[in-house]
């Protein structure tokens, strides 16, 4: 019986962070992954596939629109499948790159389904059946999540498609609705929007992407409508009927009122995920998830002795960043270190066209909590580089603190943004004030900016606008 | 290479401003020589050279405001060729027989306190910015940040505690434009600080004044003869000064509130008689202490005074000098004033004021006569000394300078 300092359950962001971690802090660790690869969601069905399509369906929307205004005149053709292609050998590639990162800080890669069989034991079933048992003084939970299912709408990954299926449908449907306006279902419907589909989001909320700054939302809302995207807000799917060529979709309002029927070739159920822990035993240490599945812990300490969880399994956002985040923290606990994370700060990053970028609290929560603050606002509109390149929509946003001029929250709309968060990331850490950003040097021309103009903003100096 | 270091300035001072250099970078210096005069809340001080050589650079100019540890100059080993003509430029040899002694023991404690390096990590640009615009000591602010950085909220509120607290210098929101015909000068650190103590004084205590009149004659006559043979056998001229400090102990020992103190709800009531004796300075007013007062001889009190009196003139004043009075003598007097209401120099109870000695018709025993008359200030802490007190101190001492034979017999 293979013995081990630790074992982690699961070959995610989360689990496969936790490994190299635990391997560079000199620990004998396992991490068990069935999936066959490793890279769980992110690399396989998530945030990788979906950003290489993204690429790749942007590229093709430039060369279709903008290129010819820029005196570059082309006639573009989509070849799909050489899409889809490039996305997978991307994907292949990344996941092989953690396999040498295991080897590099001598992480044993465990192929198989991973479950807990009592204290201190993890059960191996192999791709063959055959089971080996693992003998760990801790283990780390880090199954991760998979898509939440919704009632009376039957994924058959075919027609309806869940967002795995829907990074690799075989051709561009002439129809997509996409259930649920939250960042996987505007991102995979971008992706096909470009493509050519007529894209309808239903979203059972009034508005777009619950958790973001309402006014960063709804300038983000214009934007995609801009791209031909149509919105049903305040909508609930109550049926599904998928035939050969297409699906029909029962929506009704959810104030009540006209049951109406949707037609479309495709259909993307993106309303959330949920954790997974489907048999993994965790009733043989007598860990009991709550009703939405979470596994409560405290500091990623679980109720039972020597089990930790890490990730989508337990509280705060589904991300694979906040997942690595835990990862590090709980290993260095395990290891006797300081290991800590702060939720606050775990940004979040939508990558679409504009992008959404946003770190801290909304407006939102600010008015709730009952918090003073100032705003500082810069539209791309007057930042030179944007104007350049012909990407004026959006804006950079910094909520701060009234008194003490604390950065609370950054919220952006618009190029690239994805990028530009992390600055405030950092200056948030460190407890910034929005002066502290707004009195550093920032090249010109580039877009970061409109991060520093809109820091300005908040104690009324902004001076390119 | 040497730095010349900000020495330790003493307790409760924990920064100083550079008055003026008297070296120019590139002179050629000595050991111990004056190199640099700082200027506390409550002194000036000199500086003095760490060792011979070339004054290599200044770091911190005429009005900047240094810290002990903080490093004034850097002085290097020069040559002996480079120290020659400075020779010609070098100050009396006088003065500087005086001030090495003096100065030398100053110059050598700062550097096992020295936090020179305390915190070499850099602030973050909107506490730089606070800081330079308000003076704010970051080294004093707490941070709450990463690694117990400050956020300019911690310097926010810790400028706002200033504000609270008596600020040394509350950084005016916009300095109004100066005009022609006006001229804008930056209050030395001892005006300020003045101004400061003076106006905390004034809040803090419920200030009242009780005036009385004394008749000089007896005194002036015991001094006009006396005065030859005292100076001879004590080398120190016979003032009236030491005849009201003698009055003014005396007077304390009878109300003994009025050389009390409040500190929170406490009073402490003191069993010394430490007098401050305000002198007038080119720089501003100054309270030396005399210590002991009730132990001394009015020779002993004229000597004292006369050796404080010398030192604050030269700005040789140390703070030691200033601490610890327990009651003050203000003598508006030699300026000519013939009414004032002092005010109190905290956290003491009682300050007296003395005035113009004018002669004026009084009547005495049913005659109208002419006597040397002087009005007497008490302003005192009424939250400490009620009215008949105060009122009884001032009677007691005027009892004693119209007939200072009382102070002989303590009755």
């Amino acid at each position: 019986m293979a013995q081990y300092d630790v074992v982690i359950i699961g070959g995610g962001p989360g689990g496969y962070n936790a490994a190299i971690r635990a391997g560079q802090l000199g620990m004998k660790v396992a991490c068990v992954e069935g999936r066959g690869v490793l890279g769980g969601t992110c690399l396989n069905v998530g945030c990788m596939p979906s950003k290489a399509l993204l690429h790749a369906s942007e590229m093709f929307t430039a060369a279709k629109g903008e290129f010819a205004t820029l005196g570059i005149e082309v006639e573009p053709k989509l070849n799909l499948l050489q899409m889809m292609k490039q996305k997978d050998d991307s994907v292949t590639a990344l996941t092989k790159g953690i396999e040498f990162l295991f080897k590099k800080n001598k992480v044993d890669y465990v192929r198989g389904w991973g479950r807990i069989a009592g204290p201190g034991k993890v059960v191996v079933k192999g791709e063959d059946g055959a089971e080996s048992t693992l003998e760990a003084k801790n283990i780390v939970i880090a199954t991760g999540s998979e898509p939440m299912p919704l009632p009376g709408v039957t994924v058959d990954q075919k027609r309806i498609v869940d967002s795995t299926g829907a990074l690799s449908l075989p051709e561009v449907p002439k129809s997509l609705v996409v259930i649920g306006a939250g960042i996987i279902g505007l991102e995979l419907g971008s992706v096909w929007r470009r493509l050519g589909a007529e894209v309808t989001v239903v979203e059972f909320l009034p508005r777009i992407c619950p958790g973001m700054d309402e006014e960063t939302a709804k300038t983000f809302q214009r934007s995609l409508t801009k791209q031909g995207f149509k919105f049903e807000l305040g909508a609930k799917v109550t049926g599904a009927k998928a035939g050969k060529s297409g699906v029909e979709l029962t929506v009704e309002p959810v104030e009540g009122g006209e049951t109406r029927t949707l037609k479309a070739d495709y259909v993307l159920v993106a309303i959330g995920r949920r954790t997974f822990t489907k048999d993994l035993g965790l009733d043989t240490v007598g860990i009991v998830p709550d009703k939405r599945g979470v596994i409560e812990t405290d500091h990623f300490k679980t109720s039972a002795a020597g089990v930790w969880a890490i990730g989508d399994v337990i509280h705060g956002p589904m991300l694979a960043h906040k997942a690595e985040e835990d990862a590090v923290a709980c290993i260095e606990l395990i290891a006797g270190k300081a290991g800590h994370v702060d939720y606050n700060l775990v940004p979040s990053v939508v990558y679409t066209a504009p992008e959404v970028a946003w770190v801290g609290k909304t407006e939102e929560q600010l008015k709730a909590d009952g918090v003073e603050y100032k705003v500082g606002k810069f539209p791309f509109t007057a930042n030179s580089r944007a104007k350049i390149n012909h990407e004026t929509d959006g804006f950079a946003k910094v909520l701060a603190d009234a008194r003490t001029d604390r950065i609370l929250g950054v919220h952006m709309v618009g190029p690239q943004v994805g990028e530009m968060i992390g600055e405030y990331c950092v200056a948030m850490a460190f407890a910034a004030a929005s002066e502290d950003v707004a009195r550093v040097c920032h090249p010109h021309p580039t877009r970061s900016e409109a991060g520093r103009q809109a820091a300005m903003g908040v104690e009324g100096w902004t001076m390119q606008a | 290479m040497t730095d010349i270091m900000t020495p330790a300035l003493g307790e409760s001072v924990t920064e100083a401003t550079v008055a003026s250099w008297k070296k120019k970078p590139g002179e050629a210096v000595k050991k111990d020589e004056i190199l640099v005069e700082l200027e506390t809340d409550k002194v000036s001080l000199e500086v003095a050279s760490p060792s011979d050589g070339v004054l290599e650079s200044i770091s911190a100019n005429d009005g900047d405001t240094v810290t002990p540890g903080a490093v004034l100059g850097v002085v290097s080993a020069g040559s002996g060729a480079a120290a020659a003509p400075a020779k010609a430029a070098e100050p009396a040899p006088a003065a500087k027989a005086e001030t090495p002694k003096a100065e030398a023991p100053k110059a050598e404690t700062p550097k096992p306190a020295a936090p020179a390096k305390a915190d070499d990590r850099p602030l973050a640009p909107s506490v730089q910015r606070i800081a330079t615009e308000t003076g704010l000591d970051t080294s004093k602010v707490s941070g709450t940040g990463k690694d117990g950085r400050i956020t300019k909220g911690d310097a926010l509120a810790a400028l706002e505690d200033r504000a609270k607290a008596p600020a040394p210098a509350p950084a005016p929101a916009a300095p109004r434009a100066t005009h022609e015909r006006e001229e804008r000068v930056r209050m030395t650190r001892l005006r300020q600080t003045i101004a400061r103590r003076l106006k905390e004084a004034q809040s803090n205590a419920a200030m009242l004044t009780t005036f009385n009149e004394v008749d000089m004659s007896a005194v002036m006559a015991l001094r006009s003869q006396y005065k030859d043979v005292f100076e001879k056998s004590h080398g120190v001229k016979l003032g009236f000064m030491s005849f009201f400090v003698a009055a003014c102990v005396a007077a304390l020992k009878a109300v003994p509130e009025v050389n009390a103190e409040i500190d929170g709800q406490d009073l402490i009531y003191k069993n010394h008689y430490d007098i401050g004796v305000a002198v007038g300075t080119d720089k501003g007013l100054v309270v030396p202490v005399v210590r002991d007062a009730d132990a001394m001889s009015l020779a002993d009190v004229e000597k004292a005074i006369g050796a404080l009196g010398r030192k604050a003139r030269d700005g040789h004043l140390a703070i030691e000098d200033m601490q610890g009075g327990t009651f003050t003598i203000s003598n508006g007097g030699v300026y000519g004033s013939l009414m004032s209401t002092p005010i109190l120099n905290a956290p003491q109870s009682g300050i007296l004021g003395m005035h113009k000695i004018q002669e004026r018709p009084m009547v005495v025993n049913g005659q109208v006569v002419v006597r040397p008359m002087m009005y007497l200030a008490l302003s005192y802490d009424h939250r400490v000394v009620d009215g008949q007190g105060a009122v009884t101190f001032l009677v007691k001492v005027k009892e004693a300078i119209e007939d200072p034979q009382r102070l002989l017999l303590d009755v």
